[in-house]
């Protein structure tokens, strides 16, 4: 038995190493990449410098907004980026921002942790007169006067052409025995309470509006994920035969939901249309499958739409004070030929 | 009027159960309704049963973690952990997007058995830390709560790979005869811990552990490794369930994967009857678990809003918590006596 519990012991003294193996690691990668990275051509007269300050590498979405903006950097000869990644904290973003005024970049653009705490910082930045740009989140200030402009994801209007989408194809996709007087909606909702749930929940009802047709007659959170999206969508199968469409405020719910209307017998994309919100590449490959009939693009790439409006800046012109992502509508008959292009 | 104490502590949580399923009958369209589709069993009650799986085998583990005086938070991140590894094994270059599988397949041995293995170590972490360190379990275990849902990005570096593994993916969405596989593996994992600790002298072991780690050392039970095995048991309970939820949606979430699971298992394991640090029983935190499930299909078969659904879920655990209660036992005790002498 002693010799079993030095076993046991020796094993736990193993696992605390990996443990402070992989805590290292970590730390050093964080050392690594919060070092600001300078990508661009040889300076010359005309060059802007851009100081871009991301939140971090949280998911894939994020990734490829980075990816986004570091490679269109490369592509455009006259644009010199700075960018600092702020590991998820406020106070390293904070500190990047004073180090780009420091620097005297040209424009300053930065994706905010969290919406408060920026004031000090803007002001900074305004005293020195470099214009600001707020990507893909806003901050809570009252004066706005603190940046140019907000560019970032219309999940209101991404909800709406979700709407918008069903209310043109339905008749077009539905199987000849079903009506087209009523058809019955359901709904996955977001995480409850944020902003692209309460958005994309508002978007479609108003894109369905002049469609009396249209009824949602269950709608429940699945909160983003997979797992809850399939387990939710069982339910609503047993509860409820007729089912026709379903709206989900995200891909992989989408993708779990599909999951189990297979498992009642069901064929996706077909007894059930199905629509959702994102364009991450899984719901590219269920289209090619015929199990997803259409995706709204919620967008990560804003990199060729924030560089154009840098340069606008730099001409002097005035930007409005929010610019809009363009976002396409993904049906399934491109779903093939989009698929290799999709790089998120 | 039930004499036995084991079968009248089970009683409350019975009528529980009962309650709620039978508000389903009567307000939920085809609640009772069970049909063979594509030659397997469908309908409400046998998601209750299939959805609850996870739940049900982590709250075994969390009863008697529970009733060594412990408690594991780190579970739902154990279950993230599994999977993770799981999902990297069958698919080793998703994540750096390479999407061809290794030639030949992964073998379900190792699917399997390596995921469980590091949930193992997992456990042995928590236990030490527990048995023989001496920190108090719910902090032993926050450690890991925290650092493990971490380890479990790492491991897929923040991205969802998905995966087609045919074996693999029989054990959170096959059929045995028309029974969901995770509801047998569940059925298989309670009877063998029943057996094990009510047919052998572990369970008592356990609760004396539990009870009075003191005076059960003097009464010669090793009790240090009697509590460090019951974290790794409950870590390996909840590398199972991470496989299943896994296996089940053909990918691994290291974000979402059993985010929260460790409420629900403790809220099985409390409403089930076990004692903190003392006597268990394992039919209890099975009955909790169900009516932990039960609540959730009703509020998506009965659609109640999704704002509230929390605070549903609550208000049930609350009063079903409160009917057990020794103080409200008593005040309805003395309440029929009174009420027998007027």
């Amino acid at each position: 038995m002693k010799l079993l519990a030095k076993g046991l012991m020796a094993r736990g003294i193993i696992t605390l190493a990996i443990l402070v193996a992989f805590t290292a690691c970590g730390g050093k990668k964080a050392e690594e990449s919060t070092e600001n990275t300078e990508i661009g051509v040889a300076k010359d007269k005309k060059e802007i410098v851009v100081g871009f300050s991301q939140i971090g590498a949280e998911s894939a979405w994020r990734m490829a907004n980075t990816t986004s903006i570091k490679s269109e950097a490369e592509k455009r000869p006259n644009i010199k980026l700075i960018f600092a990644d702020a590991q998820q904290k406020q106070e390293n973003q904070i500190k990047a921002l004073r180090s780009f005024i420091d620097q005297k970049v040209d424009v300053i653009a930065f994706s905010p942790i969290v919406e408060s705490g920026y004031g000090p910082v803007l002001k900074e930045a305004k005293a020195a007169g470099i214009p600001v740009i707020l990507t893909d989140r806003n901050v809570d200030l009252s004066d706005d006067s603190l940046w140019e402009t907000f560019m970032g994801s219309n999940f209101y209007e991404e909800g709406v052409k979700a709407g918008k989408w069903l209310k043109d194809n339905y008749d077009r996709l539905k199987l000849p025995e079903k009506s087209s007087d009523t058809v019955n909606v359901v709904e996955l909702q977001g995480t409850v309470g944020s902003a692209p749930a309460n958005d994309r929940f508002k978007g479609f009802r108003d894109g369905i509006k002049d469609a009396p047709q249209f009824k949602i007659t269950k709608t429940q959170t699945g909160d983003f994920t997979r797992a809850k999206g399939k387990e939710v969508m069982e339910a609503f199968l047993k509860a409820d035969k007729n089912i026709d469409v379903l709206y989900a405020h995200n891909d992989d719910m989408a993708l779990g939901a599909i999951q189990a209307i297979e498992e009642a017998g069901l064929k996706p994309g077909k007894d059930i249309i199905i629509l959702s919100v994102d364009a991450v590449r899984g719901a590219f490959e269920a289209m090619v499958e015929g199990k997803l009939n259409c995706t709204v693009e919620c967008s990560p790439l804003l990199g060729p739409q924030l560089y154009d409006a840098v340069e606008k800046l730099m001409k002097g012109e005035k930007l409005p004070k929010v610019i809009w992502t363009q976002e396409g509508v993904f049906p399934q008959e491109v779903a093939a030929k989009t698929l290799p292009s999709r790089q998120y | 009027m039930f004499k036995n104490e084991n079968v009248r502590k089970l009683l409350w949580p019975a009528v529980a159960l009962l309650v709620i399923l039978l508000f389903n009958v009567f307000f939920t369209e085809n609640f009772l309704n069970i049909e063979v589709k594509d030659g397997h069993l469908f309908g409400s009650l046998i998601d209750i049963l299939n959805r609850g799986a996870p739940v049900l085998i982590i709250s075994i583990g969390m009863t008697l973690v529970y009733a060594t005086g412990g408690i594991d938070l780190s579970v739902g991140s154990v279950i993230a952990i599994s999977g993770a590894v799981a999902a990297q094994l069958i698919r080793p270059g998703y994540i750096h997007g390479i999407l061809e599988y290794p030639d030949p397949p992964t073998s379900l041995f190792v699917v399997i058995g390596v995921p469980l293995l590091i949930c193992a170590i997992a456990g042995a972490w928590n236990g030490v830390l527990v048995a023989f360190v001496g920190i108090q379990p719910i902090i032993a275990t926050l450690i890991l709560m925290v650092a493990g849902r971490g380890i479990a990005q790492l491991v897929t570096e923040g991205q969802i790979p998905v995966f087609i593994h045919e074996p693999f993916q029989f054990l959170g969405g096959g059929f045995l005869m028309g029974v969901p596989f995770p509801v047998i593996v569940s059925i298989l994992l309670i009877a063998a811990v029943y057996f094990l600790t009510r047919r052998t002298s572990l369970g008592l072991f356990i609760e004396s552990s539990g009870g009075n780690p003191i005076a059960s050392r003097y009464m010669g039970i090793k009790s240090r490794l009697i509590v460090l095995s019951t974290y790794v048991f409950c870590a390996l309970c909840a590398g199972l369930a991470g496989l299943i939820i896994c296996s089940d949606i053909k990918a691994a979430d290291a974000n979402n994967a059993g985010l929260f699971l460790e409420l629900d298992a403790i809220a099985a394991v409390i409403i089930g009857g076990t004692m903190w640090g003392g006597r268990f029983t394992l039919a209890g935190s099975v009955i909790g678990a169900l009516i932990i499930q039960s609540i959730t299909t009703t509020i998506l078969a009965f659609g109640i809003p999704p704002e509230v659904t929390l605070v549903f879920k609550a208000l049930v655990i609350i009063i079903v918590s409160l009917i057990q209660s020794e103080g409200i036992q008593d005040a309805i005790n003395t309440w029929k006596t009174k009420r027998a002498q007027a």
